[in-house]
């Protein structure tokens, strides 16, 4: 049965709870997670591997029950009524499913004819995507690189024309320009219609989706859209440059205004205690002349998806 | 300085069959030196980096690694390189210190030498009190620490880190970019592959493989200013764009 | 194309695509019936025979005559003292002795005589059928010697008969033996095999959230298995006919009737072990250590089971091998019909009911 308190979100889910194993060694994989992604929404699940996000995927796919909470996806109780989320879900799991012994056509075909559809019918949902693998389309699924087996996964997911799909770290693996497209992708299977929810380890694909929450140690530890994140970014955070980077780092720990630091692409960055009155001439001063930096440059910057990952996950301890 | 280069490449190259997997690549890495080797899926990182390993013998061209040549001398390759990949990890039902001596023998170091060594490279991590813990119950970052200082145990002249930080956290990836900087003031030269375009920031050079040549080599400072652009994400989209073969 | 055919033909590309994997399926029984017809045949053939006589018999030397004639035996000594053979059954030259006493023939004539045979039983398979066959040989020579005598050969043999298999063709005993073996691993290790593969690979996952029914999928999995071991069947019975010429006696009918459902069984029992597996290596383990190595011993097809203490013979009841061996071995070589099999045939339907229920209990439709 439908619930129709919940099956205006694509999914619901209240203070999800999964262990595993025995008392001693029980691991809390997924503690009290709620969350409301709304219809048609693309919405992303960020955190490093072993937060809990495949877990958190299998138990919405049906795939797992929770030890506690309740979840809901298109209004149906994942344990009750999983026969008929199963009608109506894509879902990708983390290690890209296809039969490696099939060429990508058979795979294709093969997933068709499992939910009872043919290519045909739905082709217009991947013919963009598929336009790109037909000329291997004779290939077997083993002998594609990591962004074509993505993207035939993805083919495979979507062939049903599922109103939701579940992608669970679909570009891990996948080099940058491959897992860009792969976005693309994303953004444009939104149009027909369907939600999507995708995990990912890379916090630089955040920005991607309407809206997101971060994931840590099996918790939520931040959700709302990209820019809500990055504005909830409550220090000062300071980029710092000077010629000798790693020296650099080191001696900015040595500060005292300054909480933490870490590198950053071809700068540093330092947030500064809450206290701190210090400016980033004040910081790149005391570089310059306590610790003999050469070409010192320090300014005020706006906070990274990561940035606001390792705060909050700093809030967490 | 001749001596000073641990990796030199002359128009190396792979074929299997009429596929070039590698072709005509030509560089050095110099002593110390953080080398990136970044290129997208299938431009042919894997494979160069095997024949620098010792692992697969290359169908024409030269190669020199830690002064052994890597058609006839891929023995004493393996004996003065350390490997890690992302999927290469230590055995997990094994104590942290039974992982480092299987290790240590397995790379041959001296049997006298073997406890002393672990001993000081714990101290210098910090890691001395799980000593003898599993290492299945450690949390990933020190995992990856101890991966690592167990990969540069027998003091090679060059580690390749292949893909090292994927997945990880962003604390733990920084920590462990901390970690490769201080091997490498220690004089160890690293040869790094990442999908991470911030990691490529802290290379000292970065190489850029597009279809089985590299097409640009530089510093990350000189190739964004090279290219106009201001990060080496958009650097590597730009030069990654203009692929051919998606393998 | 509906779920279950695409299902099916999915199942028969891994199968074809995998041609080590097919080449080994079809090609074991062929290698198994040959090497077990042959190699390890069980056949009395040149048998080492040493003679000890005390005096020079010229009886005693026209059956040394008669006995070298025939294909199992050879004399190769000669002797006349115990020490003597003694000697030659240490250093393994011979297999069997014919002792006679000293005046052998004079005293057969008189009020019979004793022959002894000694027979190297290091072979404890082989020695019995030797010996045995000897005391024939001497008998037949005997007989011979005799016909026409009304004389009395009271002392010196058992009359011997064999059944079924008058030339003690062991390689008969082999085939239904082999044929149980076989089955067993085509389907119960392969079909858990190719299940389990999927949850290795993650294919599992999608397949589980999907529409598809279990019954679906697990009947699709089996049927590709089903088709090969029938295939392989029939080439096993050609071979059996032809090559090792087993007569096949039951009829053919009754053969593969009870063969089909002994693959069912077997499938069945695979299904089983991949719904409480999770690598292809402990499913691979379990089918062997706890199906088909038992099925080897306890199956007597390289034992009999009468020879094992108690407890195995109840462990035996529990292997369907057992069942199916002896049913196929009392239809294909004694040529019994249907009545003297009904309980084996029963026994097998019943489990195959009770693990094809207890794999659909077992089966899971989350992870």
């Amino acid at each position: 049965m439908r619930q129709d308190d919940y099956a205006k979100y694509a999914v619901f889910a209240d203070s999800l709870e999964k262990s595993f194993g025995k008392k001693e060694d029980k691991v809390v994989a997924v503690k009290g997670v709620s969350l409301r992604v709304e219809k048609g929404e693309l919405y992303g699940i960020i955190g490093p591997d072993g937060a809990g996000k495949t877990t958190l995927f299998r138990i919405l796919a049906t795939l797992m029950l929770p030890d506690s909470g309740t979840a809901y996806v298109d209004g149906f109780d994942i344990s009750g009524d999983y026969r008929l989320i199963r009608d109506r879900l894509g879902y990708m799991p983390g290690k890209f499913s296809l039969y490696p012994d099939l060429t990508v056509k058979e795979n294709l075909e093969f997933f068709a004819s499992v939910f009872g559809t043919t290519i045909k019918e739905n082709y217009h949902l991947i013919k963009d995507i598929y336009e790109r693998l037909e000329p291997f389309e004779k290939r077997k699924a083993s002998k594609l690189s990591g962004g074509m087996k993505q993207k035939l996964a993805l083919c495979c997911a979507l062939i049903h024309f599922p109103d939701i799909l579940f992608l669970d770290e679909p570009t891990t693996g996948v080099d940058p320009s491959s897992r860009r497209e792969f976005w693309d992708m994303l953004s444009s299977i939104r149009k027909y219609g369907i939600s999507v929810v995708v995990s990912t380890a890379y916090m630089d694909e955040a920005s991607r989706c309407d809206r997101i929450s971060m994931m840590s140690q099996g918790r939520f530890i931040g959700t709302g859209t990209p820019a809500e994140i990055i504005d909830s970014f409550d220090r000062r955070l300071i980029a710092v440059s000077s010629d000798e980077m790693f020296r650099l780092l080191r001696d900015l720990r040595d500060i005292s205004d300054v909480d933490y630091c870490y590198t950053f692409g071809d700068v540093h960055h330092v947030v500064l205690r809450e206290d701190s009155l210090a400016s980033p001439d004040n910081l790149s001063a005391v570089l310059v002349d306590k610790f003999k930096h050469e070409n010192v440059a320090a300014a005020y910057c706006k906070p990274t998806m990561e940035d606001c990952f390792m705060l909050y996950e700093s809030k967490l301890v | 300085m001749a001596d000073d280069k641990v990796i030199e490449v002359r128009n190396l190259t792979k074929k299997f069959g009429d596929f070039t997997a590698v072709d005509h690549v030509s560089f050095d890495v110099f002593q110390g030196e953080i080398f990136g080797f970044l290129g997208a899926n299938g431009a042919g990182k894997t494979t160069a980096m095997r024949m620098l390993c010792g692992l697969s013998i290359p169908t024409s061209g030269e190669g020199k690694v830690a002064g052994y040549d890597v058609y006839r001398q891929a023995e004493d390759i393996k004996r003065n390189i350390g490997y890690m990949s992302q999927r290469f990890s230590l055995y997990e039902d094994l104590r942290v210190y039974d992982n480092m001596k299987l290790f240590a023998g397995i790379y041959g170091v001296p049997r006298k030498e073997i406890p002393a060594r672990i001993d000081e490279m714990l101290q210098r991590l910090g890691l001395s009190e799980i000593k003898y813990k599993m290492v299945g119950e450690l949390p990933l970052g020190w995992k990856q620490r101890l991966a690592f200082s167990v990969a540069i145990l027998h003091r090679p002249r060059v580690i390749f880190l292949d893909e090292p930080t994927g997945g990880v956290d962003p604390s733990t990836r920084r920590q462990f970019w901390e970690m490769i900087y201080e091997a490498a003031d220690g004089g160890i030269t690293i040869f790094v592959t990442t999908h991470y375009m911030d990691e490529a920031e802290y290379c000292n050079r970065v190489s850029m493989m597009v279809d089985g040549k590299i097409v640009a080599l530089d510093s990350p400072k000189n190739l964004k200013a090279g290219y106009g652009l201001s990060s080496m994400s958009q650097v590597f989209d730009l030069i990654a764009r203009g692929a051919l073969r998606s393998e | 194309m509906t779920q279950f055919e695409a299902f099916v033909r999915k199942e028969f590309f891994h199968i074809f695509r995998d041609t080590r994997t097919l080449l080994i399926i079809v090609g074991m029984p062929i290698v198994l019936i040959t090497l077990f017809g042959f190699a390890l045949s069980l056949e009395i053939r040149n048998v080492n025979v040493a003679i000890m006589a005390k005096q020079n018999d010229p009886m005693i030397n026209r059956l040394a005559d008669r006995i070298n004639r025939s294909d199992c035996f050879e004399v190769t000594d000669v002797v006349s003292s115990e020490a003597a053979v003694d000697s030659l059954m240490r250093r393994d030259v011979v297999d069997a002795v014919l002792m006679f006493d000293s005046g052998f023939s004079s005293q057969l004539l008189r009020d019979g005589a004793k022959l002894s045979v000694v027979s190297d039983a290091s072979n404890p398979l082989l020695a019995p059928s030797e010996a045995m066959y000897l005391i024939q040989a001497v008998n037949n020579f005997f007989a011979d010697e005799f016909e026409g005598m009304a004389q009395p050969q009271a002392g010196l043999t058992t009359n011997v008969r064999m059944l079924y298999n008058p030339q003690l063709k062991s390689s008969y005993n082999f085939v239904p033996g082999v044929m149980g073996l076989i089955l067993m691993i085509i389907c119960a290790l392969m079909t858990s095999v190719t299940i389990v593969r999927e949850k290795e690979s993650g294919t599992m996952e999608v397949l589980l959230v999907s529409p598809v029914r279990k019954l679906t999928m697990l009947v699709a999995k089996m049927i590709p298995y089903f088709v090969i071991a029938t295939a392989v069947l029939i080439i096993v019975l050609i071979l059996a006919y032809t090559v090792l010429k087993v007569p096949l006696s039951g009829g053919l009918g009754l053969i593969l009737g009870i063969s089909l459902l002994y693959i069912i069984l077997s499938l069945a029992l695979g299904l089983l072990v991949s719904t409480f597996t999770k690598t292809q290596l402990s499913a691979t383990l379990i089918c062997g250590m706890v199906f088909i190595v038992p099925s080897m011993f306890l199956s007597d097809l390289v034992f009999p089971i009468e020879n094992f203490p108690v407890v195995f013979k109840w462990m035996a009841q529990i292997i369907p091998a057992k069942w199916y061996i002896g049913a196929i071995r009392k239809v294909m070589i004694e040529g019994v019909s249907i009545m003297y099999v009904w309980k084996d045939i029963v026994i097998m339907a019943a489990m195959t009911v009770i693990l094809i229920g207890l794999s659909f209990r077992n089966y899971k439709e989350r992870l």
